[in-house]
Order: C-alpha cells, then structure tokens, then sequence
C-alpha cells in the first residue's frame, strides 16, 4: 500500500482512478488550466494575494469550537467542529472559489460558468465574481432550485445569471452535464470554475490544494486546544471537496483515521441513496475515473438525498483511492439520522449546520461512541444551515400552519432576473 | 480472434469514395430509436440511398457533447430500454446491409461492459469500428490494443482546439479514419458549417494519411457538398434524428430521413 503525499501522477491519476475522458475540444482548455495552476502555485505574490482575501474576506482561519454539550452524545469523546460554516457565503466553498477566480483573471478569461447542487457553491462562484467583475453563469437542477429557492435569489441578487437545468434528473449531475456543455462552446473566454474534487484533472488536485486550508488550519488548532494530534477526522462527503480540503494534511499521519459519511438517503438497502463509496462501483463520469452509481450497463444510476449538496452519482477519484487502499472509511448516513443530528446540534450547541454537514455529525455521534471518551475528534462542519430552514421546518413540522406552504415560494420564471 | 464475419473495413468505403472523386457519407442514428427494429429500417433506408458508412450511437444517460437533439432520441431509446445488449444485436442487424457499421459510445458503458469483452462482441457482431468522443489518447491504450486484437477500428476526435502535438497523437490512435469536430460545441444542426472546419481538416491532413471526416453541425445538402470540398467524409447525425423526430408516425421518418440521405448523397458528390 503506498500512501503517496504526491499523487497525482501528471495525468491527474490517483491509482487507477482520476485522469481525463474529456471531448477533445477540452483538452487544450485543461492543459492551459494546469500551466496556469502549476505557475500560480509557485508565484509567492499569487499565495499572498489568495491568503489576504481568505484573511480578510472569507474570515479565516475559521475557528475550532468544542462542541462539549454535543459529546455528551457521542460517547464522551472530545468532539472539535471546524467551522466552516462561519467562512463568507456560510460554507467551505469559498476557499476554492476564490483561488479559482483569481486563477480565472490571470488567464484573462472574463467569463465564469458553475454548476451546483444545494447552491452553496453557486453562490460563492456568484461573490468571487462579483468581487473580481467576472460575469458568472450558474446552471443548477430544475428540481435544486425549487429546493434551494433562497440561494436562486442570492446568486441573482449577487449579478448571477441562474439556469435551471431540466433534463436527465434535474439534479446536481445535470447541471454539470450543461456546464460541460456550455464550456466546450465558450472555452475560449470562459473558465469552467468546478465546485468539486471530481471532474477532469486538474480539477481533482487543485481543488484539493485550494482546499488544504482547512486541514492545515486544524492541525495547528487541534494541537493548540489538546496537546496532539486527533484520533480521527471527519467530514461528510459528495463529491468531496471538503472532506479532502480536511484530510489532505493528515493522509501521512496513520494515527489520525479519516472517515467519510455518505448520504445514505432512504436506507442504501432502499435503492433511494447517494452512498457512492460505499455502494457503488468504479468507472467513469464527469471527466474521472471513480466510485459512481450505476447500472449493470453503466448508465448513472438516480440518487436521492435530503440534502442537495450530497445527491450526486459519483465522487472525487482520491476517494476512490483512499478508500480501496483502506487510508480512509466511509460510510452511509440516512436522511433519518441526518435529520436527528442536525436537531441535535441546534440544541446542544446553538448551531444550524447544513443538512450535508449534519450527515457528518451524525457519523461522529457514532464515531465517538466507538472510540470512547478519551477520544480527540474533528468533524468538518463544512457550512451552515439558513439555506436548510425551509426543509428542516418541515421535517420537524415547526411552521405556523396558517402561513403559506414555502414550496408555493419560489423563484421566477427561467431567466428572470431579481 | 479472427476478423468481422461480415461488414466491411472501413478503408474500403472511404477507398471507393476516393476512387469516385467525391466524400464519403457517415450517417448516424442511436440504437432504439426510434425503435428497435425503426432503427434497423431507417439504417437500410439510408444506405438504400447511398449512405457509405453507419454510425450507430450507443445510448448513454450523460452524452456530455451532444445537444438537445440527439439528447431527446437517446433519452427515448434509454426509456425503450436499449441495453449495450441491444446495441449490439442491432449492429449485428445493420451490418448485414453491407456497409462498414461503427459504433458511436460514450466510454463508461464500453468500459462496465468489459473493454476487452466489448471489442470481442462487437467485432463477433460484424462492427467495424468504434468512435469515442471522450476517450483522450492518453487514457486509450489497453483500449486500443483491444481493438487491434479484435480487427476494429477506434476512431477518436480532433478538434479546432487541438495543438499539433495532439493532433498527432490523436491521429497516431486512430485507424479507418480521423474525426474532425468541426466546430467548438455540442452536435446538432447550424445555420453554416463552421469556418474552423476547412483549416482544422488541413491541419489533420499535414500529420496522417488516413481519411479526415468532418461531423457535427452538416444537416443538408449544400452544406454536405461544402465539406466534402476538403474532407473525405462528411458524418450526419442530428439532422437524421430531426427527421424521425418531426415526423408524425415511424414510416414517415423514415422516408424523410431516406429522402435527406438522398439529398446528401448529392452533396458530396458535387464538391462545392
């Protein structure tokens, strides 16, 4: 088994997975992207630049809180919440959006394109434009922005032109279908500003490396708080840009376990579930070769979560990586057990987590009954959960009845602008 | 492994196009649509007209380079419940019209299927080769010595995009011939064939001998007889799908989509 801190290859391979399986029309797109990153990356004014805006901007660091009211649930090991969720736009998808549109600027590119899921990442894309006068395109599933109606209206109220995506599922998947295909007609002056450690490389690696801040930031804090470093890391996980922004730093640690909750939806015995790790099989979506969902002639199953930012088919390929070398666990979180982690957080902690970080505290609850009360660990609290009122008020069914049904509220027609 | 039991190489229709001094005409319909068995009908229509080669497009849940068009017949052939099973079948079906059958897949199914196993079977079916519009150069080895083994040839794709270095290393992938993308975008129909064509075909031409053909976006006559100017293929897909779409029942798309083959065949028979 190799635990390589320096995969990927120059194919963007992690093992067998990752890599490129793009149209040709691409490819000339992706290789200017990596000389962009890779000079990026070794220019101390781009570094500087990138970590002002995060100190100033995005909040960071983001604080470590102990979570010691929650503990109690979880065994009685010591539970630390990277707070994520108190960056700008509420969520982990900042620190990669940032230094993608920095990067998309010094490509002289004045067009962003993204897709997203729960809309977290669609509103960062929307601020980071807003910031650097990028304009910006989102394409979001048909079925997401009925779910995720608020952040429709912070990405237009942010200058974002919104596309709700009605084919195929009208999901997450979809809109990365249309991404893709508006970016093979527009690479020239467009970046494709992917949300994700999945796609083609180099989206893989470098959305990893734009996310190592979290885990960096965590060492330093875990030992400042305790003394050591934590018997495990935690994070819930999609297409898992947070779980790897979280793990990267302790992959060469082997006395740190990592540990990855999935959306289990329904039950993954129901066959309604996004647990692609931990129910899928290998292949190839999006522009990588990883875990996905599928059927036995390799069509991209349907998923199904409660939340909108896990219900996705197929997962970044340093997951599939990590979890078949056995460096990092994954496992399913149901909607149920979502839910009641989430309730749970609100009343132990004082804190609304989004619905995918929920999944994450709900692994730790039994994470932290597993290893016992000396047990150090850190769970990802990779955003907040104001997008999520709506569908966890009626979950717990705590709306006045009078009011109206918030489903009725939701955003205009297809392209009108707030 | 011995060669297909019947079709024809690839290098022979593209040959006697030459010999006739005019483009080959490559033209593509998805397996199940828009039927089963109207696919089969509508292929032997179309070469009844004077369709050189037929691309027989695999049905896949993400066709991330195909427009609404073929997104919408692919769909339809998904819910009727094409497998690669069917494909398969239905290549088998095409090539005993006695042209050069290819077919059109996106990897993964090729790749859940088994690769080594796909190119056995496709090449048991009769097949001839096999374009793949997301498989890089880089990622197509142990693909391409499957289909070296199996006698058939992988196409992939140029584009306007490609450097010289790439479209070398494209071209060095491929046999039976080179597909040109004509334009930056996803299939379907345009207004005019993309000006980025002409030079993307020259360019090709200046790193391998095989044949260049250029697809997306020729939906008619004139435009067909325009490319077969300076290509030695001219592929059709959407305006094919178009036509079966459009039509009120099954036979009438098929006689239109016979009627633009016919049209076509003119095309690249008077280089513009």
């Amino acid at each position: 088994m190799t635990l390589d801190h320096d995969l990927p290859d120059a194919h963007g391979h992690f093992g067998v997975y990752g890599g490129r399986f793009v149209p040709e029309a691409l490819s000339a797109a992706l290789d200017e992207l990596e000389q962009a990153y890779r000079a990026a990356q070794a220019d101390p004014a781009f570094r500087a630049e990138l970590a002002g805006l995060h100190k100033s901007y995005t909040g960071r660091p983001s604080p470590l809180t102990d979570a010691t009211r929650l503990s109690a649930h979880a065994g009685g090991a010591r539970i630390l919440l990277k707070r994520e969720d108190l960056n700008h736009t509420g969520s982990h998808k900042i620190n990669n959006v940032l230094g993608q549109a920095l990067l998309t600027r010094r490509m002289g590119k004045p067009r962003v394109i993204a897709e997203t899921g729960a809309g977290q990442h669609g509103v960062a894309t929307a601020t980071a434009a807003a910031l650097l006068g990028l304009e910006c395109c989102v394409y979001m599933g048909e079925e997401d922005t009925v779910r995720q109606a608020l952040n429709v209206a912070r990405m237009r109220l942010l200058g974002a032109e919104v596309v709700p995506v009605s084919t195929g599922s009208r999901t997450l998947k979809d809109a990365i279908n249309e991404a893709m295909r508006d970016w093979v007609a527009s690479v020239e002056t467009t970046h494709y500003l992917l949300g994700t450690v999945a796609g083609p490389h180099p989206f893989p690696v470098m959305v990893r490396d734009f996310h190592a801040v979290i885990g960096q930031e965590t060492r330093a804090q875990v030992l400042e708080l305790t003394g050591r470093l934590p018997d495990a890391v935690a994070a819930c996980v999609g297409g898992g840009s947070n779980a790897i922004g979280i793990f990267h730093e302790f992959i060469g640690e082997p006395s740190v376990a990592l540990h990855g909750y999935e959306a289990a939806g329904d039950g993954v015995e129901t066959g309604r579930h996004a647990a692609t790790l931990y129910a899928g099989s290998p292949g190839v979506l999006h522009g990588t070769r990883s875990y996905l969902l599928q059927d036995a002639d390799g069509q991209t199953a349907q998923t199904h979560s409660i939340s909108a930012g896990l219900d996705y088919p197929g997962v970044g390929p340093e997951h599939a990586w990590l979890k078949d070398n056995g460096r990092a666990a994954y496992r399913g979180i149901t909607d149920t057990e979502a839910m009641e982690a989430f309730r749970l957080l609100c009343r132990t902690e004082g804190i609304i987590p989004a619905i995918e970080s929920a999944h994450a505290i709900a692994g730790v609850l039994q994470l932290g009954r597993e290893l016992g009360p000396d047990a150090v660990i850190v769970v990802n609290l990779s955003g907040r959960g104001d997008k999520d009122v709506d569908t966890a008020a009626r979950w717990f069914d705590v709306l006045d009845r009078d009011l109206p049904a918030p489903t009725d509220v939701v955003a205009g027609p297809p392209g009108e602008q707030l | 492994m011995i060669g297909p039991a019947y079709g024809q190489p690839i290098s022979t229709a593209f040959a006697r196009a030459g010999n006739e001094d005019r483009a080959a005409l490559i033209g593509y319909l998805p397996a199940g649509f828009p039927s089963r068995d109207g696919c089969v009908r509508a292929m032997a229509a179309m070469v009844e007209a004077g369709v050189d080669l037929v691309e027989i497009g695999l049905p896949y849940s993400d066709p991330l380079i195909d427009g609404p068009t073929i997104q919408e017949a692919v769909n339809q052939a998904l819910v009727g419940g094409t497998t690669t099973a069917v494909v398969l079948d239905t290549v088998c079906e095409v090539a005993g019209l006695g042209v050069p059958v290819l077919v059109m897949t996106y990897w993964n199914p090729v790749e859940r299927y088994g690769f080594e196993r796909f190119a056995a079977d496709l090449a048991a079916a009769g097949g001839a080769g096999v374009i793949t519009p997301d498989l890089t150069p880089e990622e197509a080895g142990p693909w391409l010595a499957a289909c070296s083994e199996h006698g058939l040839d992988p196409v992939l794709l140029v584009a306007p995009s490609s450097t010289e270095t790439r479209l070398r290393r494209i071209s060095a992938a491929c046999r039976g011939f080179v597909y040109a993308a004509s334009t930056m975008g996803v299939t379907g129909s345009r207004t005019e064939v993309s000006p980025l064509a002409r030079g993307l075909v020259e360019r090709t031409r200046a790193v391998t001998d095989l044949p260049v053909a250029v697809g997306l976006g020729v939906s008619n006559g004139k435009q067909a007889a325009e490319v077969a100017g300076y290509a030695d293929g001219v592929v059709v897909g959407s305006a094919f799908v178009r036509a079966l779409l459009d039509a009120s029942n099954e036979d009438a798309g098929i006689a239109a989509a016979a009627a633009l083959a016919g049209e076509l065949v003119t095309g690249v028979r008077h280089r513009a």
